[in-house]
């Protein structure tokens, strides 16, 4: 065996970091709690850099921007972003975030969680939240499972795909979270998966800017889980799925989106419609009924 | 500080328990509140949603009680005086987030005009039985303060002191009425609103990098709030937590948490404390009663006295965190306690554990629906000194 003929030695030595040298998005992150509690390859660390990127672009200002999550793996978004951020209990993050939002209508509250999170335990403030039109920004994160449990079904979870409380194969009808929004009141309806960043992003900006209730599905791996059991391979066998089965349809009928296992995966901007806000309908409403009587809310300075 | 006066009905009315109390927490600083209609609370509710408008208040009928429950704790850290009114089944709808808010340390009022129970069980007659379930029905270790009217007066002038508790402590106050109280229509004075003290809520003030929503270090340690929108970028979270609120899961963290929620509350019991005393000193036996059954009690308690027996009450106005200390004081001076309440045992349990064996324990227990026949209490005072 001959010697080798170049010196890598240099190669090795990492450079001393320039000073100010920091990521891009450092600021809106919570570095000081890192590691984060993700696996490699779960999806839901690049939806919460799409979060920030599209935060960043839609030119709010972070300190009039707040985050709710629910419980679960999406759940725990809240923790690592660094702005008002509150982690609630298991479905209830709509709630929460509803109290947020009217106690300081001057916030844009975003929930980010869970497809169990929101649609089966918080199915019920789901559909209420969208209905009153509430100035709520939800990022439903659907792995298609209860994964911070260890993968069990949920209300998302395909026909015939198997899960933990399904061995034999789930033989529940799932829903279609865009047809449920969207039935239900939402005014943004949209569906990306975690392959579309771009348009993940700029979905995020444009929901952040869009009073009223917006919704966005995005369809995410969870290789630990819900892949492993369905021998769908790694994380990126899951994004070269999306990339094969995701058909852009911009304003596609929503009862038609259904997600069926394995099969194509509809998604797109299927909603975009304006409609008075909660605060906005009430607001109007009792200056007509009350005229001069009507004292709208003030969020409190100090004392009460 | 004082009320503001836009909030304040002055003057005397006819009202009842339930008109008052809504009264009390618009005079109290209240300008949110989240709710799910229920008998025998409902009227809280509506008076809520008709007088809100005209102060400044947030009225929002959540589709449940849980969701109402969890939109007061978010409506506080937006910086709201926020409550939530409710009665048995709802209350248990609410203990999750209840929890929530105990571990959060979110000041807020919980109404519960309690009715009898389990389940549906009488949703338009009276109850005392959610009193337990007050202290002790979210799921760990944390301490909330409860306190029980006994009249639509006190409906107004307790609610004001709830929300001033809640503030003063960060802490859920649990606003433990009763169907009869709720119901019950007499006279109330509303006060001049430079006559009502509102404790206002402590913000912090200090530089925002050096802000910890929570404080740690022993029974004094109550924290300063922010609101979420002022650039401090707070994490809250319902997990245990250190005192930047960020998660730590592991059990040094627990029990610096979980003993600070409790020690806050029952290391200052004695600050925290409202009872009413009556001819103790002296006493063979002690009436110990709180809501609709201390208004009953005073019956049997006046026969009794008639009859020549030497019989003190106490009234517990703040029934959680529990009078412990003096209630083992009194143990060691009369002979018996006699402990009416409507329900099959609750309070009395308390009652006997600080008694300790020195002192008697009388149960006069009522199943709910209405209220003691007077005789039974002034049969048990008069077998307790037998
Ligand atoms: C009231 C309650 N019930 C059950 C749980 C247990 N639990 C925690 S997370 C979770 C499911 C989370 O699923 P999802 O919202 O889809 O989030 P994921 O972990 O998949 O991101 C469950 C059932 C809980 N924390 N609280
Ligand atoms: S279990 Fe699944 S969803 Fe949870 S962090 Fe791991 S890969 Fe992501
Ligand atoms: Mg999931």
């Amino acid at each position: 065996m001959s010697e080798p003929t170049t010196d890598y030695t240099d190669t090795l030595t990492i450079p001393e970091p320039k000073e100010n040298l920091k990521h891009p998005l450092e600021s809106y992150i919570r570095s000081e709690r890192f590691p984060h509690i993700w696996c490699s390859s779960c999806g839901i660390g690049t939806i919460v850099t799409a979060y920030i990127s599209g935060l960043q672009k839609s030119g709010l200002d972070p300190e009039k921007v707040a985050v709710v999550s629910g419980i679960g793996c999406s759940g725990r978004a809240a923790g690592y972003l660094r702005l008002d951020s509150f982690h609630s209990t298991h479905g209830r993050a709509l709630p929460f975030a509803t109290g947020l939002a009217l106690g300081n209508p001057e916030l844009k509250v975003s929930v980010i969680s869970g497809d169990g999170d929101i649609a089966a335990i918080g199915g019920n403030h789901f559909i209420h939240s969208a209905r009153r039109n509430i100035d709520l920004n939800i990022i439903c994160i659907n792995n298609f499972n209860y994964a911070m449990t260890g993968g069990q079904a949920g209300p998302t979870t395909p026909l015939e795909a198997n899960a933990s409380t399904t061995p034999y194969g789930c033989y529940e009808y799932p829903f279609n979270l865009p047809f449920l929004a969207e039935s239900s009141g939402a005014v943004y309806v949209a569906r990306w998966t975690a392959l579309h960043i771009r348009r993940l992003t700029n979905a995020i900006s444009e929901a952040l800017q869009k009073p009223g209730f917006s919704f966005i599905e995005i369809i995410s791996p969870c290789p630990t889980l819900y892949a492993r059991r369905n021998r769908l391979g790694t994380g990126l066998d899951t994004m070269k799925f999306y990339h094969d089965s995701a058909t852009i349809q911009h304003g596609a009928d929503t009862r038609e989106v259904d997600i069926e296992y394995q099969k194509k995966i509809i998604v797109g901007k299927f909603v975009d419609k304006d409609k008075p806000t909660f605060t906005e309908a009430r607001d109007t409403f009792l200056n007509k009924k009350l005229g001069d009587q009507y004292v709208p809310y003030r969020r409190p300075n100090n004392g009460h | 500080m004082k009320a503001d006066p836009i909030g304040v009905a002055t003057g005397s009315y006819y009202l009842d328990g339930d008109h008052a109390c809504a009264e009390g927490a618009i005079a109290g600083g209240c300008r949110f509140l989240a709710g799910y209609p229920i008998t025998p609370s409902t009227e809280v509710a509506e008076r809520m949603a008709e007088r809100f408008p005209k102060v400044g208040g947030v009225f929002i009928q959540m589709e449940d009680e849980l969701a109402s429950m969890a939109a007061v704790s978010g409506a506080v850290w937006a910086g709201a005086k926020s409550m939530t009114v409710t009665s048995g089944p709802g209350f248990s709808l609410m203990m999750e987030n209840l929890g929530l808010a105990a571990m959060m340390e979110v000041p807020c009022v919980v109404v519960n005009v309690q009715r009898g129970g389990p389940s549906t069980g009488l949703p338009t007659l009276t109850g005392q039985a959610d009193m337990m379930q007050a202290r002790w029905g979210s799921h760990g270790d944390y301490e909330i303060i409860a306190l029980s009217p006994n009249s639509p007066q006190e409906c107004f002038d307790l609610t004001v002191k709830a929300f001033n508790l809640s503030e003063e402590w960060r802490v859920p106050v649990l606003f433990m009425m009763d169907e009869c109280v709720g119901h019950m229509t007499e006279k109330v004075v509303i006060p001049n609103a430079d006559k009502i003290d509102v404790t206002p809520r402590k913000f912090y003030k200090g530089k925002k990098e050096d802000y910890r929503p929570f404080k740690f270090n022993g029974a004094d340690s109550v924290a300063p709030l922010v609101k979420a929108g002022d650039g401090y970028f707070i994490h809250i979270t319902g997990l245990t937590h250190d005192e930047r609120g960020y998660p730590v899961i592991n059990a040094e963290a627990q029990e610096k948490n979980v003993t600070h929620l409790v020690n806050k509350i029952l290391k200052n019991e004695e600050k925290i404390r409202i009872i009413e005393e009556n001819q103790v000193e002296g006493a063979d036996v002690v009436v110990v009663s709180y809501g609709i059954s201390s208004r009953v009690a005073m019956k049997a308690v006046e026969s009794a006295r008639e009859k020549g027996l030497k019989v003190g009450t106490i009234r517990l106005v703040t029934v959680w965190p529990f009078p412990e200390s003096r209630i083992r004081e009194l143990a060691k001076s009369v002979k018996a306690f006699v402990v009416p309440e409507i329900n099959l045992g609750q309070i009395v349990l308390e009652v006997e554990r600080c008694a300790n064996g020195e002192a008697k324990t009388i149960l006069v227990p009522h199943a709910g629906g209405w209220v003691h026949d007077p005789i039974d209490i002034l049969n048990a005072i008069e077998e307790s000194i037998k």
